[in-house]
């Protein structure tokens, strides 16, 4: 089935863009690693990621714009949307940090996402199974790429582990929120569009766990701090983030290349 | 003190584009050991396509002839075409010789 626009819930709607949402911002910050990256061969690795990210994204948002049928077209949902109709978890939206933080991160989203999109190849949206089963093999291969990072700077110098140590600090907090059940999760299940991402969190910890692991690292305590990005109230950086990414569409409104 | 090394090592890439083809060298890259190798093998050289499979191999490990037997081992193979089996007519449907 296919869900044709009258059909598509406000919550529906949103629990896509959260899909979309997180796959844009991930992008926008690793592609601030072009040109930057430690290694030619890496900056190129990072840069692919973020250019599947990107095509991950464009997909569902073209298939929002076409659900929601409001004359919004998917560059619209991408730049001209306001901070807080942003439904990313804050996570993604962290500042990039050193290499030790992004390769966290990206073995925190992509272990994510193999797992979103793992199950979303069973929605009953035909379009966003469709998504999936194109997008888990990227996924895979993000996760592949950043787990390895992890063990060799884990395993790696003195400089390294403490580096990887203080990325698990910083992020580890932030990981809370990407298993929060909501309104939209419960919908989703009730709907067949998705999972509710709380389901997705026992599989998460047991392979980021393996990771950390065999990287010699171990996270720090819970804490009772919870970012809420997911509901649209960002960090800080958000702002910051969002000027950038949407200047060129803002000061050329439809410019096309 | 020990010197710390600080370039990874050279590795040689090969990417056979399709089943059934050979595996042609495309070029190097740098990279800390052969998993790493493979996995920015694939990023560098086959992100439009090129490739269905990957090999790599230490630049080092690499034995090559000298360009100064160039005259010996090669040039004498100039003068004997009828080494060349082109007397032979392939039928179309043999791709690839």
């Amino acid at each position: 089935m296919n869900l044709s626009p009258s059909k598509a819930s406000q919550p529906a709607l949103r629990y896509l863009l959260r899909v979309a949402d997180t796959c844009l911002i991930h992008a926008q910050r690793l592609a601030e690693w072009c040109g930057h990256a430690p290694v030619l061969e890496e900056d190129i690795a990072l840069t692919n990621i973020a250019l599947d990210q990107i095509g991950q994204a464009r997909a569902v948002f073209a298939h929002v714009a076409a659900l929601e049928g409001a004359g919004r077209s998917e560059d619209d949902l991408a730049f001209l949307r306001i901070e807080r109709e942003y439904l990313n978890p804050t996570l993604v939206e962290l500042p990039r940090g050193d290499f030790a933080v992004t390769s966290l991160r990206n073995l925190f989203v992509a272990t994510f996402q193999t797992l979103l999109w793992s199950a979303l190849r069973d929605s009953k949206d035909s379009e966003v199974a469709a998504i999936a089963g194109k997008s888990i093999k990227e996924a895979l291969y993000h996760q592949r790429h950043a787990a390895d990072w992890c063990v060799r700077l884990g395993q790696g110098t003195e400089e390294s582990q403490r580096r990887m140590s203080a990325a698990l600090e910083l992020l580890w907090p932030y990981v809370p929120e990407l298993f929060e059940s909501s309104a939209e999760d419960l919908e989703a299940v009730h709907t067949g569009l998705g999972p509710d991402w709380s389901s997705l969190e026992g599989e998460w910890r047991q392979e980021v766990q393996r990771v950390l692991d065999e990287a010699g690292l171990a996270p720090p305590a819970p804490s009772r701090f919870r970012s809420s990005g997911r509901l649209g109230r960002h960090s800080e950086h958000m702002g910051f983030l969002l000027a950038e990414l949407q200047y060129l569409q803002r000061a050329v409104p439809e410019g096309r290349w | 003190m020990t010197e710390q090394k600080t370039e990874w090592p050279l590795w040689e890439v090969f990417v056979r584009s399709k089943a059934g083809l050979d595996h042609k060298h495309c070029g190097s890259l740098h990279a800390v050991d052969g998993k790493m190798a493979v996995q920015m093998a694939r990023d560098v050289y086959t992100r439009r396509m090129e490739g269905v499979s990957i090999w790599v191999v230490r630049s080092d490990q690499i034995v090559a002839s000298d360009p100064a037997d160039k005259g010996m081992l090669f040039d004498p193979m100039e003068d004997k075409v009828y080494r060349h089996p082109t007397f032979f007519k392939l039928p179309d449907s043999v791709d690839h010789m």
